[in-house]
């Protein structure tokens, strides 16, 4: 039971760093300095969650530091979801992932919250008032986009299309998240899609884009199975720790 | 209100507020200056935030990326008090992309390795620190209130340069190696910061009768040098600067003739990486422009509807 | 460049029970943006309870030149202050 918490837990810590860190590509780069700003207080959000989850991963695995959770693990062995490592591509796009995306980590940190496992309900606690106020934030930012000009609608519309494939993956159970349900530890995915599709719909129609229609399905992240983009966001932000194996930083 | 009044005011160290009658050169100066100031924050975060994707632990990855955010706080804090003296930000903007307004010229070094985070924090950063805590008490209200907030948020950018650069020199012979390394590159530029010597320095005169700036460039200069040399000490480093030298009599470090040619050089434009920076900056402008344009359409429409 | 954005006056309520400080500005488009964006810029460690926005074309201010005859009259109505009166000796609690 221990090894399948620590896998769960693994799953929720690694999906907040990537995500993280692809915010905190944006520093410098954002549309307005004031946005520059927002798009760092979320990484640095997810950093801080990341942070909570790999400490008590590290409790759970006795032996690994949070650090060396982070750093010293190969692509494989990564568990978050495709839909976090996705290349941000341009504001549109980073806002059409996140909202998707934030709409069910606010529903799973709402349920989690429960979890009988009191340090999980704790971090969950501390990390549904930050995703609240993320899921705002892109939600808000879409339906700018949607509803702003033509061009903006085109392009967030594209991204829509394009990143739909990986949702259906956050409603996965599998053997872990079955388990962990049963336990009363873990949350239920598939229970959170009603809601989902609620918020979703909802936003869809404020922002005047056009909810796509379900097709390929890109599963696996859970389980270690990647795009090609996290290799290389790995490769980037492991290389001080695998360049220089002795040194403390 | 004649000039002769306004220097009254000022001798009498009252703050001047932006509807307050001020001379035009007083103005142009403090334009200049605060919005000096303020790209250099802005251009400032990049050589960090080049490190920040790379940053080595979890706990380093948040501070940097806290840093480099605040950095961007501490821009628009300054383009606030600018735009109280009636140029947009968007005006103080393209001048920065003309070429017309400048930077630091320290932000047009390169950052090389992970120590340069440690050199940046504790030599740029306490620098900066010491020309910021003399502005405090520099006679425009907005740029002195901005000044009062920057200089509380930003005392913990130095430690945790200084902290990266302990830790460092006291890692690996690798680190070490980095350490110093950084030190030496960084050493020159930073006290290049603080701009030509005084006697060199055409515009101090004004500025020091306005209270606008509220010590020299020499004196910040001697100030920042005194302050950081047993800072070196105490973790091993050495600055590189062979006429470096308590000097009993002046109580104070003598030190090395700074490289002006190369100072000028790269304030002309002909640093590492001036296009570089630049470039960057006028990207990410011209990449958000659909998105300003979005958003301003968007309100647009909402107006119209609630009329 | 010809995109100028509306600059909104930012006011913050440390904590409850304060009043609100003005503190700065920012840009926005719309107030939604504009309380984010305030949010995010000068609430970064945990400094307010509260912020208000309002733009800046709206805030209507008196004139320097207009300083002694607005606040000078003030100067002499020293009856509006508590120390302007004497109280019997040894009276405690007013």
């Amino acid at each position: 039971m221990n090894n399948e918490l620590l896998t769960y837990t693994l799953r929720i810590a690694d999906n907040s760093l990537i995500l993280g860190q692809r915010m905190s590509e944006w520093c410098s780069k954002g549309p307005t300095l004031e946005e520059d700003i927002a798009l760092s207080n979320i990484s640095l959000d997810l950093f801080g969650q990341a942070n909570g989850f790999y400490s008590y991963a590290s409790q759970l695995d006795g032996n690994k530091s949070p650090d060396d959770l982070a750093f010293l693990r190969n692509e494989r062995e990564f568990f978050n979801q495709q839909i976090v490592e996705l290349e941000n591509i341009d504001f549109g796009n980073t806002i059409v992932r996140n909202f998707l995306y934030d709409s069910y980590n606010f529903l799973f940190y709402s349920s989690l919250k429960n979890s009988k496992d009191d340090t999980l309900s704790a971090l969950a606690s501390k990390s549904l008032k930050e995703v609240k106020y993320h899921l705002r934030h892109s939600k808000n930012w879409l339906i700018r986009l949607g509803d702003g000009t033509e061009f903006s609608k085109e392009k967030v519309q594209k991204s829509l299309e394009s990143i739909w494939q990986y949702t259906h993956d956050m409603f996965s159970m599998d053997e872990i998240d079955n388990k962990m349900y049963r336990l009363n530890i873990g949350v239920n995915n598939s229970n959170l899609k009603v809601e989902w599709d609620r918020i979703i719909n909802e936003t869809l129609i404020e922002a005047k884009l056009v909810r796509p229609k379900d097709g390929y399905n890109a599963k696996g992240g859970k389980n270690g199975m990647h795009t090609e983009h996290l290799g290389f966001l790995l490769a980037e932000m492991q290389f001080l720790q695998r360049a220089y194996p002795n040194a403390k930083w | 209100m004649t000039e002769e009044k306004f220097q009254k005011r000022i001798d009498r160290e009252e703050k001047i507020e932006p509807k307050d009658w001020m001379p035009e050169g007083y103005r142009k100066h403090l334009i200049r200056q605060i919005s000096q100031h303020a790209h250099s924050e802005i251009i400032g975060m990049q050589p960090e935030g080049n490190w920040i994707s790379r940053a080595p632990s979890l706990r380093a990855k948040m501070i940097l990326l806290a840093k480099v955010q605040d950095e961007a706080g501490h821009g628009l804090y300054l383009y606030s008090a600018c735009e109280t003296l009636g140029v947009s930000r968007q005006e103080l903007v393209s001048q920065l992309h003309s070429g017309k307004a400048k930077y630091s010229s320290i932000f047009n070094y390169p950052t090389l390795s992970w120590a340069d985070m440690g050199a940046i924090g504790w030599l740029v950063d306490g620098a900066a620190i010491v020309n910021q805590v003399s502005l405090q008490r520099t006679s425009f209200g907005p740029y002195s209130r901005g000044m009062v907030k920057i200089c509380k948020e930003e005392s913990f950018h130095q430690r945790q340069g200084y902290e990266i650069m302990a830790q460092m020199a006291q890692g690996t012979s690798e680190q070490k190696a980095m350490a110093q390394d950084a030190l030496n590159r960084f050493w020159w530029p930073s006290i290049m910061m603080f701009g030509p010597n005084d006697s060199d320095s055409p515009r101090t005169g004004n500025a020091m009768k306005w209270k606008i700036k509220r010590k020299t460039n020499d004196e910040l200069r001697q100030e920042f040098i005194d302050k950081t040399v047993n800072q070196a000490e105490i973790i091993g480093l050495t600055i590189p600067d062979k006429d470096l030298k308590w000097n009993d009599e002046r109580q104070h470090y003598d030190f090395g003739e700074m490289d002006w040619d190369e100072f000028w050089s790269v304030v002309n434009g002909n640093g590492p990486c001036n296009k570089q920076r630049l470039n960057h900056h006028k990207k990410a402008h011209d990449d958000g422009q659909w998105v300003r344009e979005a958003a301003k359409s968007y309100s647009q429409k909402k107006e119209l509807i609630a009329n | 460049m010809s995109e100028n954005r509306t600059v909104w006056e930012v006011f913050i309520q440390s904590k409850n029970g304060l009043a609100h400080k003005h503190v700065g500005n920012v840009h926005a488009e719309d107030k939604i943006m504009a309380l984010e964006n305030a949010r995010e810029l000068y609430t970064r460690r945990n400094e307010g309870s509260c912020i208000w926005v309002v733009k800046s074309k709206d805030i209507i201010s008196s004139e320097s030149e207009d300083g002694e005859a607005f606040f000078d009259p003030s100067n002499d109505k020293m009856y509006r202050h508590p120390t302007f009166y004497t109280m019997p000796e040894g009276s405690k609690y007013i």
